[in-house]
Parts: structure tokens; sequence; C-alpha cells
């Protein structure tokens, strides 16, 4: 490998200040990133640091997710084959999803790769990996159908808008892979909602297929007989099959299961913050608990128990994945309780209020997107005051 | 005795730890004065070189105070003024002759009040251990300092310790609180580990106890929570257990002596024992051969300054830590799970299964420099009524008031050094830190 850091090395001057590709700096420090960690050494300051880098946290994030993005091929083809009515192997099931999936997470690293390097180049700043986090979550958070140029055009509105306009990583106030879904949302809203889009449809459909997501069965208040739980069992989606996630949804949302598998690996490795995790749940539990007294019968969408909505739609996915972005979640400690429990009020909220928007989750996140700054300046504040306290005895 | 618990920080487990045995290092045949070991100091020199000087004799003096004087504790011949950028005096070098003439110099030892103490402190050169808070410089001895700090438990890495070198001066170190007594209008107050038995007899000073990991023992933390400082105007003081046996022994013999103890340790150091010898002693006067590549530290690995083979400990410190450089290059790092990998965090493996485990030290910055992004965490490793993030963006926006607010007067460089070396994003929180207290000093 000596050869190979040796051979590197001899194209750094080129790259470097005074160097003839000396613009293109950010994609030769990546390369250079990506194959070794340099022995740099300390200047100034500590003499010795931490192994950690954003390279090795973004990486961390990575693997947290692929739990659901592998999860995700699987259900993108076994709903295929499901509304065929045919069973297949599960290698064919893998293969057929592996097609579908594939070429989004793809399209989207591409597009969102392009614009990282052409920011960074002209910002003079490295290439942040925070876009390699962005470019996963984006086709996690997406319907199998969508097509390919709503993706191209959802990741540019995400990092150019939702990210690059403030100034690049740690300067954004929403998550950008949020802020592309809203957009495919508003932008869109024939792609991304519905009871077709979820499925990716063969030629033709079985009966016994249930194409409607189980946000949309609990929103359809018509449906009766006994309570709302045995509506959504009616139509396949017991407690369990949806914590295993094996119903129609976003590629990398319906697992639960998956989702807590990567939740462990975050609370493990201190890559994510536990408090808003949990407050995230404790605001839904109570949001939903609460609005179960003022159910006006039991097959209203307010009966609906709390362990019930952690397992539908993006609930999970959002509190694990979403609602930890560092970048656009509170910065202090306090402030996190407050964030992820309104996170989580709210999520309940909008899902049970306004059927029309049934994915309450991801507009609950960026609303407290908006006002994490507020929270956060209150907590401030707080410290201040505290001090002042003191200062002036 | 009041025992304050702290929760927050992190012990940074490093092999390379010294045998506890004393070991008599040869007179130093060079000694240092560096004014860059006192912040805020700014030198005017009285020598020249090939100047003979006794010990007792001024070196300089301090172009903003000149009752501030550097004095020689050696006799000998001025070798060398070193100076580095923009003719910045670095070192005023001595040769020593080995033999100790001194200047006449009568100090005041009977009548103990603030004039006397300070001027035999003044004319010894002891003055200068003491930092002042705010702003973590030289004190003024125009002031009256509300309260005097000690800190006997360094909890940063392979840091000497403090009962060790109180071991055997403890009559001194207790003259030394008696002299101490006279200078602030309030208490001498010493905080030491909770377990540690040596501290716990000494009179004329409030004792306090503290427990829980780096940076409990940093002074700024303790005066946080013993009594925190509450504006520009708010002065204390504070100075090290060595210091306070060196003052003690001053009042107790009437005569300069700058005999300190200096722990080496770091696995790139050859001979790991605690060392007798003089402050600002040429280190390869004691220090062996130490390995190829290696980095020699005056101070601990978090907050000391580098120094070549041939350089000097600096005035304030008790340890050489000596570790290797950087070297080898790591294929495909980010991919490695991370068996044998130092850090707080917990993305490697070893630091999920083998937490306990001591590492060796290199200094590998690991990894590129990014924008602040995961704000919260430094949080952990503060344990003051801080919000670390917050006041460093403060600082980087020149934001005054804001810094005021969110209390920089409170802290020092050395507070913030764990956040530094926690840092994903590689950002020199100690450097940003001290520019916000430069900033502060000069427009506050």
């Amino acid at each position: 490998m000596k050869s190979l850091y040796d051979f590197i090395q001899k194209f750094g001057p080129l790259f470097k200040k005074g160097g003839k590709l000396e613009k293109l700096y950010p994609i030769y420090e990546m390369g250079e990133g990506f194959l070794f960690v340099l022995p740099l050494r300390t200047k100034i300051g500590a003499h010795i640091r931490d192994a950690i880098d954003m390279k090795r946290f973004m990486i961390t994030v990575y693997v947290a997710l692929v739990p659901a993005f592998i999860f995700g091929i699987f259900n993108a083809g076994y709903q295929h084959f499901l509304s065929l009515g045919i069973s297949v192997t599960i290698l064919q099931i893998i293969l057929k999803g592996a097609l579908v999936v594939i070429p989004i997470y793809l399209i989207v690293l591409v597009t969102g790769g392009i614009w990282e390097v052409l920011f960074a180049v002209f910002r003079k700043h490295e290439i942040n990996e925070g876009f390699l986090i962005t470019s996963f979550l984006i086709p996690l958070i997406v319907p199998p159908t969508i097509p390919w140029w709503q993706l191209v055009a959802a990741t540019t509105f995400g990092i150019v808008i939702g990210k690059e306009i403030f100034g690049g990583v740690g300067m954004n106030i929403f998550n950008p892979a949020l802020v592309a879904r809203a957009f495919l949302f508003f932008a869109f809203p024939k792609a991304m909602s519905g009871n077709s889009v979820w499925t990716v449809f063969g030629e033709k459909v079985v009966d016994t297929y249930t194409s409607a997501t189980p946000l949309a069965v609990i929103s359809d208040t018509i449906s009766s007989s006994g309570g709302i739980i045995e509506a959504l069992a009616d139509k396949g989606y017991t407690l369990w099959n949806m914590f295993l996630g094996i119903i129609p949804g976003s590629i990398g949302e319906t697992s639960t299961l998956m989702i807590l598998l990567g939740l462990f690996i975050l609370l493990l490795t201190k890559t994510a913050s536990w408090r808003i995790v949990l407050s995230v749940f404790v605001g839904g539990y109570a949001m939903s608990t609460l609005l179960n007294q003022f159910a006006p019968d039991p097959t209203h969408i307010f009966a609906l128990p709390a362990h019930y909505h952690f397992v539908m739609g993006g609930f999970a996915f959002g509190a694990v994945f979403m609602a930890t972005d560092p970048v656009s979640s509170c910065s202090t400690n306090k402030g996190k309780y407050v964030y992820g429990f309104l996170i989580g009020v709210l999520a309940i909220l909008v899902r049970t209020l306004n059927p029309a928007y049934p994915e309450g989750m991801m507009l609950a996140i960026l609303l407290m997107n908006t006002f994490s700054p507020l929270i956060d300046h209150f907590v401030v504040q707080a410290n201040k005051k505290r001090r002042l306290k003191y200062a002036s005895q | 005795m009041k025992v304050i618990k702290l929760h927050r920080g992190y012990d940074i487990k490093l092999t390379g730890e010294t045998v506890r045995t004393i070991e008599q290092a040869q007179f130093p045949p060079k000694i240092a004065f560096k004014p860059t070991d006192f912040i805020g100091l700014k030198p005017r020199l009285l020598i020249v070189t090939g100047d003979e000087v006794k010990v007792g004799t001024p070196l300089a003096y301090d172009k903003n105070n000149d009752r501030i004087k550097i004095i020689s504790h050696v006799s000998g011949k001025v070798s060398e003024i070193i100076r580095g950028e923009r003719r910045v005096i670095e070192a005023i070098v001595v040769e020593t002759n080995g033999i100790q003439t001194g200047e006449h110099l009568n100090f005041d030892l009977k009548n103990l009040n603030k004039e006397s103490v300070i001027k035999a402190l003044l004319d010894s050169g002891l003055f200068l251990n003491f930092v002042q808070r705010p702003f973590n410089k030289i004190a003024n001895p125009a002031d009256t300092p509300r309260d005097i700090f000690i800190s006997a438990m360094d909890t940063a890495p392979l840091a000497a310790e403090d009962s060790f070198i109180l071991k055997s001066n403890e009559n001194s170190f207790q003259k030394g609180i008696d002299v101490l007594t006279q200078l602030t209008s309030g208490k001498v107050r010493l905080s030491f580990k909770y377990e540690d038995k040596a501290f716990t007899e000494f009179n004329n000073c409030e004792l306090y106890n503290f427990t829980g990991p780096h940076p409990a023992g940093n002074v700024g933390v303790q005066i946080h929570h013993i009594a925190p400082i509450k504006n520009a105007n708010d002065i204390v003081w504070s100075c090290s257990v060595q210091a306070v046996i060196l003052i003690g022994k001053l009042f107790e013999t009437g005569k300069i002596n700058q005999d300190i103890l200096v722990k080496v340790a770091g696995t790139a150091a050859e001979k790991r024992y605690y060392f007798k010898t003089k402050t600002g002693a040429e280190v390869s006067s004691f220090l062996g051969k130490n390995e190829e590549n290696s980095r020699i530290i005056s101070g601990n690995v978090l907050t000391g300054q580098k120094i070549e083979a041939d350089g000097f400990i600096g005035f304030k410190d008790n340890l050489i830590t000596v570790i290797p450089e950087a070297t080898e290059p790591e294929f495909l790092g980010w991919l490695n799970p991370g068996f044998s990998k130092r850090s707080w965090w917990k993305t490697f493996v070893s630091a999920i299964i083998t937490p306990k485990k001591v590492f060796k030290a290199d200094t590998n910055i690991g990894g590129g420099n990014r924008s602040l992004v995961i704000n919260s965490i430094y949080e952990e490793v503060v344990p003051m009524r801080i919000l670390p993030s917050y006041l460093i963006k403060s600082i980087l926006a020149e934001d005054i008031e804001e810094m005021e607010a969110l209390g920089i007067y409170e802290v020092a460089e050395e507070d913030f050094a764990l956040c530094e070396y926690i840092c994903p994003s590689k950002t020199e929180f100690q450097q940003i830190i001290r520019q916000g207290l430069n900033l502060m000093e000069k427009e506050g």
C-alpha cells in the first residue's frame, strides 16, 4: 500500500496551492482521504486527537441505515410479486427489488455528488461527507415508483435550496433529505400520495392485494366493524406485519424492526442523540394517548393506540434518522428534549387531525427544524440569566 | 470539607506511565527563561548576550508593568537570546557555571504582610507562578485577588501526581499557604482528589474534594464550582502545588531555590522517572535517548508546548511527555472496524469492547478539517455551566457582549482541550478561546 500512497502523493503538488489543478483540490482531498487516513500531525493545540473524523462519523450513520436499505430492496420486490399474486423464490424477490431500488439510489447519489463537488470547488472547501448520508436518506423516504426525473429535481432542490444556499453543511436550517421529500410531496403530489404509488405493480393486480397504506386505511373513517385496529387487520395490517415492514410504503420506512436495528447502532456508537429519539417517542405516546380519550367512536382515527402509530408510516424512521440530524436539530442537550417531544406531538396531530397530509412526521420535523434555533435560544438565555444572577450578587 | 462530584468529562488513558521513583538529574548545563510561558508578559531585556548573571539577577522586565521581572535562579553567563518571528524573544538561555552565587537580596521574612510578601515574590521571580482569572494571564502585583485557588489534582493524561511532589515538602507547602493568605482578601482554596489523603491536614486554607474525570482537576473548573468569576474585575489567582512549595521554601530559607520535580512520561521516552532538576532546565540534561521521530512536549499532551530535543522545560511545568510522531498512512482507514483506536466516540470496535483499554498516543490528527456540525457533544466534556459551541461561535463572530454573557471570564484554553480532542471536525478550540480572551481584554 505504501507504493499506492507514494503514487497518490506524487500528484499532491498539482492540486495544492500554486498547482495547475488547484481549483480541483477538494476532489483530490476526497480521493486521498477515501483511500488513506493520512499521517497528518497536530500543529497547534492538543498534541493528540481522537481517532474520529467526519468521515468515520458519517460512515457509522451510513451503516446504521443499511438494514433499512436492504429490507427496502426486499420489500419492493416482495410487494411487487405479492400484487401479482405469484409466489417466487427469495432470490427473484431481491433481484426485482434491487432493480427498483438501486437505480433510485444511484440517481440520487450522482445528482447529490455533482452538486456537492460543484459547491466545494467553487466555495473552495473540502467535500463534506454529509452528502453521503443525505443521498442515502432520500431513496429511503420515497415511494418505489418515483419517476427518475422527479428524483433528480428533488435531490437538486434538497441539496441546493435545503443546504447549499445557507452556506453548506453545518449551516442549513432544514434537513436536506426532508426538504427533498417535501418538494416531491408538494410539487408532484400524484407521485407521492394515493394508493397506487407505494408498490411497483406488474401487468395485473390480484384482488386480494391491498395497495392502500395503513395511514390511508385509518384516515378512511367510513370503514367500520369493530374498532380501528380491526379495520386495519381487515386489510392485513396487523401490528406484527407493520413492525416487520412487509407492507407497501416508502422504500426504507416500512420496517420498524430494521429501523430499531439502525437505532441500536446509532446509540451504541453515540452518533445520534438518545435525548431526541426518546423524547420523540414520549411526545408521540403522550399525544396519541391523549387523543384516545377524545375518540368519538372506536373506529375513529383518534382511537388508534400509540404503538400502532409508532410502526406506521414514517414515524419510527423520522424519529431515528431524521429528527436526530445534528445540524438541523437543537444544538443544546436541554433543547433536544423539547425539540423531540414536540416532533412526536406534532406528528401525531398532523396525522390525525388533517388526513390530507397522512405523513405528519415529515411536516412535524420540518416545522421543528424551523423552531430549533428558538428552543436553543431559550436554553442559551437561561444559561446567561443564571450567570447574570451570580454576577450581580 | 466540601465534596463536589463532577460527572461530565473524559479521562484519556495512555500508555507510557512513569515509575514512581525519583532520580537526581545532573545540574543543568543550560537553563532557559521563556517569556512566552507567561501570557500577557511583554519582555524588555535587562541583559545582553555574554553578561554574567547570578542567582537573583533580573533578566527582563514586563513592558506593561515594570515591577514584574524575570529573575535568574542560577549563576552563569547569558549564552543566547533566542528570537522567533518578528524578533519576539522566545528564550533567554543562561549557561550555568555549576557554582551558585547569589545577588545580595534581603527578603523581609519576619513581617508577613502584603507588601513584604509581594516584594519578596517579585524579587525572587516566584511571582510569575501566579495566573490570573479572568483572561488566564500573568497576575498583576497591584491587585488583591478575591481568592487564591490551588488545584492539587492534575487530571490531565499522564500528569505528575501532586501528592508525589508534595512528599517530604509538607512543611514548605504549609508555609507557602500561610504566605499566600497575605495576598488575598478572601481565602486560599485548595482542591484535591477525594481519595487523596496527602492534603487533608493543611491549615489556613479551605479544603475541597473533587471527584470525576478530567478536567475536574483544572483550576478553572474548580473555581466555577466553588466561587465562580463574576465579571472582568472579579480577579482570582491560581498557582500550582509546586509553586506553593517553592514559595514556602523561599520564606523558610530566604534563598531562591528553584529545585523542582519533573515527571517524564510517554511511550517514546527512554527513562520514565521523576527527576529532580531546576525550573527551565535543558531537557537533554535528564531525558535519555528518545525514540526516533518523537515529539517532546513540555506539559501534558492536551495543553503542553512542543519543544525540541535541545529545548527547555516550561516555567510552570512539572511534566515532560514524549510521544511518537504520526508516520504511517492507513489504507482505507474509514472501513477499519478499529480494534485499536483511541476514541471518546464509540464508532470504533475497541471503544465498545475494550472501553478501559490503555492506548499508545501519537500525534496523528486523525482526519480533515470540517465545519462544526455536531454541536451538542462538547457539553459532555465540559463540566461547567457553559455552552461550549455557543461560546466558540460568539468568539468567531467577535460578539463581545455575547462572549461575556456566555461566560468567557470563567474559562481558559485548557478547559476546552477535551473539546478539541473529541471534535470530529478537528476544530482548534484552544486557539479560538485564546483569541476570545485576547479580544475580550482589549475591547471589554
